[in-house]
């Protein structure tokens, strides 16, 4: 099957090309961050992550969306998102493998990764999430994979998938749960110190993970002689919808009991995101953008009307896409360290190089996606009788 | 002699098995000793009191000789720092506290800070290699060639004691004491409360650097030691002890 990944049109060579570009432009700046050390990267005391577990922590939001096809097809016998599922399982991997890749270039001493297997430690989050994250690579490769193949052979799948699939949805949601504990369990980091951070992830994920699905489809449907579906589509930004409703709710939640409290360890880290403190408002305007577009898309998704236009439908999902990549991204990751424990406000700037190592993971992500997806319109496109098989151009 | 591929993935299996034995067999005499050499310094719990009303305005006596002691680098920048000890006016080092109407002595007070050696730390609970961790007499301890460098416990620590190598620390260091370790890149480190000098009988360097006495050392669940009575005597208060991590660095005030 892998071969159907060799047959594009140029359109999909031209697209590999330039993402083959940056990952190597990405790959250049990892390497002057071996050679020199984190501090290349806007990181410092007092800020200690930054963009890099940001993208992670999206990121793993992005994988554990494939649930959100996954339990209606498979739990709810919703016929519409069978054609699709797949496409949800082969963006976790893609994700997942973004999230392991992101975890990697943050590390001091990479070459030292083993000693999280090699010593391992139940009470640390992060072994946990290494397993979580892992398991659940492998399990939506294989599903994945295996549902593929038999689509092409047009069997139906072997009996002994079917738990792994049953498995991967509880699995879905330990994947973010976990990466919420990671945060949510450090006694000083008041802004992280909250029991809705996992419902919260749970909530911005699976809202920001179908709105991407839903931008590929779209783009498979132009591009790719891909048809999803319009039922499946429209299903999809119904949940967008409803996770993007309960993501909004949480975070006027946490807003409620910050500044209703009154209690200053808990306000300052939002004043610092939606006003600034002491001067210092480099996250301001992100926050403000990222807190319409999600009142916007929001709107526009409630609208039937609105919503049912494909091109309508694409820009509301690139806004709650881009909305909850600035919240989940960088509204919490880095106002978590500011201010800092002993009251100093240091602000964190990326810097080039770390943009283009977080580029580069990207790209390295997108060249896996597109991959999978080329295989998968092929495999599709063979079934459904596409008489243009070899015309197959598809962009992310 | 041939092997089909079946049995050869038995045998390999099978071979492969046998090397997990040392894991499981483990007889008494390979198991690990902790020696303790005679001479050394021994507690139960180390800790420190600090009596910072006798710390003189501008005095860096204690933050020089530790950071002398144990080869940390100066980058001159904020950014990069790596410190081990400092000072940290009051309203800072007890968020919270600082009012319009405390009094004026103890607004202007600079504390010494360090790691506060937890007895319940959430730094080594967070970590994922066991590169921190406590020793049974309190000392919280660094492993620099466990440390995979994934901050986990910077953010962990509700203290700010924590420091990352950003860079190679070594050309930034004044003059490189061969008697302790440089850190390499990548690697987080902190106060370790001198383990290496009272190993050797010796008392932790910034207590020994500080000619007002206002730094006292020792063994915190003696009932006998210089600590112990102090704290018994005058009151003290512990940073961010609401947190529960139970510190065990106590401030007179």
């Amino acid at each position: 099957m892998l071969e159907k990944a060799l047959k594009g049109s140029r359109g999909y060579w031209i697209w590999i090309a330039f993402l083959l570009a940056v990952a190597a432009i990405g790959c250049f700046c990892y390497l002057q961050q071996l050679d020199y050390g984190l501090g290349i990267t806007g990181m410092s005391r007092d800020v200690s992550w930054g963009l890099y577990i940001a993208q992670f922590t999206f990121l793993v939001g992005v994988a554990a969306s494939a649930v959100m096809l996954v339990m209606p097809y498979y739990l709810h016998d919703y016929k519409a998102f069978g054609k699709i599922t797949v496409m949800g399982e082969f963006l976790a991997v893609a994700a997942v493998i973004m999230c392991v890749l992101f975890i990697f270039v943050d590390l001091g001493q990479p070459s030292r990764v083993m000693n999280v297997l090699l010593h391992p430690s139940p009470t640390s989050i992060l072994f946990w999430d290494m397993i979580v994250l892992s398991g659940y690579l492998i399990i939506n490769m294989v599903t994945g994979w295996v549902v593929l193949s038999c689509t092409k052979k047009e069997i139906p799948p072997p009996g002994w998938v079917k738990p792994i699939i049953y498995i991967s949805i509880p699995w879905a949601i330990s994947i973010h749960t976990v990466t919420a504990f990671i945060y949510a369990g450090l006694p000083g980091r008041t802004f992280w110190l909250t029991a809705i951070m996992a419902p919260r992830f749970l909530a911005s994920a699976f809202a920001s993970g179908p709105a991407l699905l839903i931008i590929f489809c779209l783009i498979l449907k132009r591009f790719g002689r891909f048809d999803a579906g319009e039922k499946a589509i429209q299903a999809l930004s119904r949940i967008v919808a409803y996770a993007l409703a309960i993501s909004i709710f949480f975070v006027l939640v946490e807003l409620f009991t910050a500044f209703y409290s009154q209690i200053p360890e808990h306000t300052r880290h939002f004043q610092y995101l939606f006003a600034g403190l002491e001067g210092r408002h480099n996250l301001v305007p992100w926050m403000w953008t990222s807190a319409v577009l999600a009142f916007v898309a929001l709107t526009m998704l409630l609208i039937p009307s609105i919503r049912r236009k494909e091109g309508w439908l694409a820009i509301a999902c690139a806004f709650v896409f881009v909305s909850l990549w600035i919240e989940k991204g960088l509204g919490l990751v880095i106002p978590g360290f500011i201010p800092s424990p002993l009251e100093t406000i240091t602000e964190y700037f990326p810097t080039g190089t770390e943009v283009g190592i977080t580029l580069g993971v990207w790209a390295v992500g997108l060249i896996i996606l597109t991959l999978f997806y080329q295989i998968f319109v092929a495999v599709r496109s063979d079934i459904d009788g596409d008489s243009n098989r070899s015309g197959i151009c598809e962009r992310n | 002699m041939t092997t089909n591929r079946r049995d050869f993935l038995k045998i390999a299996g099978a071979s492969a098995l046998t090397l997990m034995t040392p894991a499981i067999l483990r007889p008494s005499w390979a198991k690990e000793k902790m020696i303790t050499p005679v001479s050394s310094l021994t507690a139960k719990r180390w800790a420190m009191a600090i009596d910072a009303a006798k710390c003189p305005p501008d005095c860096t006596d204690c933050i020089t000789a530790c950071h002398a002691v144990h080869n940390v680098p100066n980058f001159d920048n904020p950014k990069d720092e790596v410190k081990w000890i400092w000072t940290e006016p009051f309203a800072a080092a007890f968020p919270g506290e600082k009012h319009r109407y405390l009094a004026n002595s103890l607004q202007q007070l600079r504390l010494p800070v360090f790691c506060n050696h937890c007895a319940n730390p959430p730094c080594v609970r967070v970590c994922p290699t066991k590169a921190t961790f406590q020793r049974r007499d309190g000392i919280i301890m660094m492993d620099y060639h466990r440390c995979i460098g994934c901050r986990l416990c910077m953010a962990a620590c509700p203290y700010g004691a924590r420091s990352m190598n950003y860079r190679d620390p070594r050309p930034f260091i004044a003059k490189i004491n061969p008697d302790f370790p440089t850190r390499t890149k990548g690697v987080v480190e902190k106060c370790n409360f001198c383990e290496e000098r009272l190993a050797k009988g010796m008392i932790p360097a910034c207590v020994g650097a500080c000619k007002q006495k206002a730094l006292v050392f020792g063994d915190v669940e003696n009932s006998r030691s210089d600590i112990w009575l102090l704290l018994d005597k005058r009151f003290n208060l512990r940073r961010r002890a609401h947190l529960g991590t139970a510190p065990q660095i106590y401030y007179i005030l």
